[in-house]
């Protein structure tokens, strides 16, 4: 059985004088230790989706459920990871690692073990007693990893994650990412505009239309691991996904177009 | 070292010209001692004001409580003390108030009206009503340093609570955050900026408030003494007392704003 199953799941947003249909009809059911990729132009309300299967925003209407319960609320089975981090800035590195522990009410000796673990494996030992704003953001992001990592949930839901570094230490956390995949085997729904990033990392990509929010195509990406981003096979698959989000884009485009000219 | 010193020698210029200026107007003659004493002399109407009025007697009393029984020493315990005890009360009431305020839109709703009435009174025009109530001494003055103390502290905790980031509310609720840990670990240190920079304005009330309070209501303190010395004519004394009050708030001022630095030491807008 599939462990997130998300069914006729729409998303109406109310602004002042007109509704955005976020998403519509999105039928998705992702399989236990499944990488699944979210992808799709800046609008296409793959965030939405994602923020919906966290519990942050609940659906308007369909519904989703994970290992058979409706979502309501968020919770730590649901780990999420965000673009900007999200680190609590008053807390040094070894205590936001610490934050989801504390709130299991573990007790101190195992949390301390267990940051101990996390910061080696993030390479972070040298900056458990640093604050977020000493750190840079390739830094920042493997302390919010280490932090959903600290909780053990088995989902694993990341918002454009490696979105603000640059391709290098993108690059290398993709790696170390795909390296905690494969050791923990949790279920991951990574949101991405980068088509590269997709087919780098992803067992499935979903790619979503612009407004209204649909799924355009489910494709399973059979490339065997690592995968060669210079490689022709890659390179295919990248040609035909960018055509589908391209389409996309430019119908994002037009419609900011014509929104810029109506005012 | 030496960009230091240029940088003292050049703070310094000013200042000393001004005491030169005045020295040498006040040692002509061009105005009374009543009007405009001569920095000299209130110099040495300061040290005089500091030091204590009896020979020390080593069978009654320390060397220290000696040294510090003088005048101003006592002045300025006194006007202190009121500043701390009111800030206490007047803090300690408006931080529970201004967080529950910030985090419920129905208590902001509830208490609002009645804030926004209250805050503009400046707690100078409290004094009458402070003495009815409280009648002399300590008591309506502290009542006064509290309400000046009260409003800063408050509209900024409101406002701290408020600007909380959403995304932090979100990752603590997804780490398991219930609401109790929330509002105790992620809105109150996330509001720290704003609630400290209420509490830096608030001990200026504070002290600005004490001052006019002394002057009505109690028979010490560095307040109290400035008017007392205008009754005997001593301008000297007047500005020896205005200069302490001056360096007093300085201290204040410096030691709230290390407290900040210290308890900020996570944030971003502090990196030099």
């Amino acid at each position: 059985m599939a462990q997130i199953v998300v069914e006729r799941v729409a998303k109406i947003f109310h602004s002042r004088d007109q509704e955005v249909v976020a998403l519509r009809d999105i039928d998705l059911e992702i399989a236990r230790g499944e990488f699944v990729c979210l992808l799709g132009p800046s609008g296409c309300g793959k965030s939405t989706l994602l923020n919906a299967v966290a519990g942050f925003s609940p659906p308007s209407s369909g519904t989703i459920r994970v290992d058979g319960r409706v979502v309501t609320t968020p919770g730590p089975d649901r780990g999420m990871v965000f673009q900007e981090y999200a680190l609590f800035p008053w807390m040094t590195v070894a205590q936001n690692v610490a934050f989801g522990l504390q709130m299991q009410k573990r007790p101190k000796q195992e949390i301390a073990t267990r940051i101990g673990q996390l910061l080696d494996m993030l390479k972070l030992k040298e900056f458990r007693d640093r604050f977020p704003k000493d750190l840079s953001g390739g830094m920042r992001q493997r302390v919010a990893i280490a932090r959903v990592l600290a909780i053990d949930s088995p989902i694993l839901l990341m918002d454009e994650p490696f979105g603000a570094l640059d391709a290098l230490t993108r690059r290398n956390l993709q790696d170390e990412l795909l390296r905690l995949w494969t050791e923990f085997g949790k279920t991951i729904l990574f949101v991405t505009h980068s088509i590269e990033e997709s087919i780098y990392l992803a067992d499935r990509i979903v790619v979503m239309t612009y407004r209204p929010g649909t799924i355009k195509r489910d494709q399973r990406v059979a490339l065997p691991r690592p995968r060669d981003p210079a490689s022709q096979e890659f390179n295919e698959l990248k040609r035909e996904l960018g055509m589908l989000v391209m389409e996309e884009q430019q119908r994002h485009a037009a419609e900011e177009m014509q929104l810029t000219t109506a005012d | 070292m030496a960009g230091k010193l240029k940088a003292f020698l050049t703070g310094a210029i000013v200042p000393v010209l001004v005491l030169a200026v005045w020295e040498a107007t006040a040692r002509a003659g061009l105005f009374s001692p009543i009007v405009l004493p001569a920095p000299s002399a209130v110099a040495i109407r300061w040290w005089a004001y500091l030091l204590p009025t009896d020979v020390w007697n080593p069978a009654a009393q320390s060397w220290l409580a000696w040294a510090l029984s003088g005048e101003l020493p006592s002045d300025a315990a006194g006007s202190l003390y009121r500043v701390l005890v009111g800030f206490i009360v007047g803090a300690g009431l408006a931080l529970p108030l201004g967080l529950l305020m910030g985090a419920s839109e129905s208590i902001y709703a509830l208490m609002n009206p009645l804030v926004q009435i209250l805050r503009p009174i400046p707690p100078i025009a409290y004094i009458p009503l402070a003495i009815v109530w409280f009648g002399l001494g300590n008591p309506p003055s502290v009542f006064l340093i509290a309400l000046g103390a009260f409003f800063p502290v408050l509209m900024n905790t409101i406002a701290g609570v408020r600007h909380v980031d959403g995304i932090y509310l979100r990752a603590a609720r997804n780490l398991g955050a219930g609401q109790w840990t929330l509002f105790m670990r992620v809105i109150l240190p996330a509001s720290t900026p704003y609630i400290l920079a209420g509490v830096r304005i608030g001990i200026g009330t504070a002290f600005i408030v004490v001052i006019v309070s002394e002057m009505i209501a109690v028979n010490n303190g560095l307040g109290f003494r400035i008017l007392e010395a205008r009754e005997f004519m001593w301008s000297d004394k007047i500005i020896a007392g205005m200069l302490t009050i001056g360096m007093l708030g300085l201290a204040l001022d410096t030691a709230v704003s290390r407290l900040n630095n210290h308890l900020l030491r996570w944030h971003r807008g502090l990196e030099h």
